[in-house]
């Protein structure tokens, strides 16, 4: 029912301003929250400070994934339902999600250069994040070649679907292909493997790095309406001078 | 099913005839592996070493730039919309034209593959496997390809699209694809594994690849 009350933009405009301001008030709270636990949190024995980066790094990580899957599920509600913010949706989420992904990317870098001893590695999770993010980039293009908005969307919306198949293809390939980067430590079997010190602030990092992700998705929704509707009112301006 | 075919001997018949241009994608990788040992430098225990990467870069390069003339010579001349509107299901056509785009681009490349493998210095023994790599993956790297022409073609767009939206998913077909003939060049890694995921990724883009081309044809140029 609320994705049928919501497909009139205006409904959903004014539930946005509404909705915006509390949503980047809680962000900054839990930003603050969090970056005063990481400060907190105990150096590691053999890396020092530099494993604050993770604060920053493993949230990115985690988004740059989520993003992928709300541009999907807005793919689908682009090409099965047709539904009018679907398609806002997925162009929204793209610049998002290759920003997170962009981060994760450098932060990792700037962690590898002293725990590591090198800022790059054709190491397997490394290679299959920049895959993902070349992904992302060719999401972007589409979207920004195509003339017709609607268009091009629906075009977007077959190659993020098509990416969603490839993106554990590419993961697995790659895993299988090489391997430096640590494996998983929190969701795992036989449970997490980092001590609560250092376990909540990230979860607080994560949650607030989520909210950041659904603010400037949002506000980036708001702000391609407002686009549309300017585009419309061009061509109809151009219309009634012409004639 | 008679449609199936009489397309299929279509698009083969229009790419082996003047002006089809069938055999270029064959010539390209010839330069392209050509060009190798300029860049590399003629060391033949190096080019021994990477000469399975370069036949499957040089491939998956040459599949690539012929992937453009797969619809868009179609949808000059209206005879994509005839396919759209006709009774055949439009999945079935475009899996017709991808198998003929693949017997007249790809296959040639597989054939003249072991003369280039010899001029890398590619063990005799394993230039036979190195075709057989090649012979397996290129069929993945086409229907991929399939889902990057019907995008491009659907918004009026060629050439660096295609490579900027096709590339990042070749990246497994690429990885086993190497991993294959190097096992069968140097081992110790057996050659199995690496060569079935390659074929299980080439009959999964046969069936995934139609139908997301399809969609794409569909939702562009309606």
């Amino acid at each position: 029912m609320a994705a049928i009350y919501l497909a009139n933009p205006s409904r959903f405009l004014t539930l946005v301003n509404r909705v915006l301001p509390w949503l980047a008030a809680i962000t900054i709270a839990l930003f603050a929250i969090g970056l005063v636990r990481t400060l907190h949190a105990p150096d590691d024995y053999q890396q020092g400070a530099t494993v604050k980066i993770m604060f920053i790094h493993v949230p990115a990580a985690w988004l740059s994934m989520m993003g992928w899957g709300v541009m999907s599920v807005a793919a689908l509600g682009t090409l099965v339902w047709r539904h009018p913010l679907a398609d806002v949706a997925g162009k929204a989420a793209a610049p998002v999600g290759a920003a997170f992904t962009f981060i994760c990317l450098v932060t990792g870098s700037l962690w590898g250069r002293p725990t590591w001893g090198t800022y790059w590695v054709w190491d397997a999770r490394l290679t299959s994040v920049l895959v993902m993010f070349l992904l992302y980039l060719g999401v972007l293009a589409l979207y920004w070649t195509a003339e017709d908005p609607g268009r091009g969307s629906r075009a977007a919306a077959v190659l993020t679907l098509v990416g969603a198949v490839n993106i554990p293809i590419i993961k697995f390939s790659v895993d299988w292909w090489n391997t430096l980067h640590q494996p998983a430590s929190i969701l795992r079997m036989g449970g997490n493997a980092i001590d609560p010190s250092i376990l909540w602030p990230l979860l607080i990092m994560a949650a607030a790095f989520t909210l950041l992700f659904f603010t400037l998705h949002l506000g980036a929704m708001r702000n391609e309406i407002l686009r549309r509707r300017v585009r419309s009112m061009r061509i109809m301006q151009a219309q009634e001078a012409r004639a | 099913m008679n449609a199936f075919v009489a397309l299929l001997l279509r698009d083969i018949r229009l790419s082996v005839r003047v002006g089809g241009g069938a055999l270029m994608g064959a010539l390209f990788f010839l330069i392209v592996v050509t060009m190798m040992p300029f860049a590399l430098g003629p060391d033949l225990n190096l080019l021994a070493r990477i000469g399975p990467a370069i036949l499957w870069l040089g491939a998956l390069l040459a599949t690539l730039l012929a992937l453009d003339r797969l619809f868009a010579a179609d949808h000059d001349d209206g005879s994509l919309d005839l396919l759209m509107m006709g009774g055949t299901p439009l999945e079935l056509a475009v899996a017709a034209k991808a198998i003929a785009h693949w017997l007249t681009t790809a296959l040639p490349l597989v054939v003249v593959s072991p003369v280039l493998g010899l001029m890398l210095n590619v063990e005799l023994r394993a230039i036979g496997m190195v075709a057989l790599t090649l012979l397996a993956g290129t069929p993945a790297l086409t229907f991929i390809g399939l889902i990057g022409a019907a995008l491009s073609v659907a918004l009026r767009r060629g050439g660096l699209l295609l490579a900027v939206l096709v590339l990042p998913l070749t990246v497994p077909v690429l990885i086993f694809g190497v991993a294959a003939a190097n096992a069968a060049i140097v081992g110790p890694a057996p050659f199995g594994p690496p060569f079935t995921i390659l074929c299980a990724l080439s009959l999964a883009s046969l069936v995934l690849g139609p139908f997301a081309a399809a969609a794409a044809l569909r939702f562009g140029l309606e």
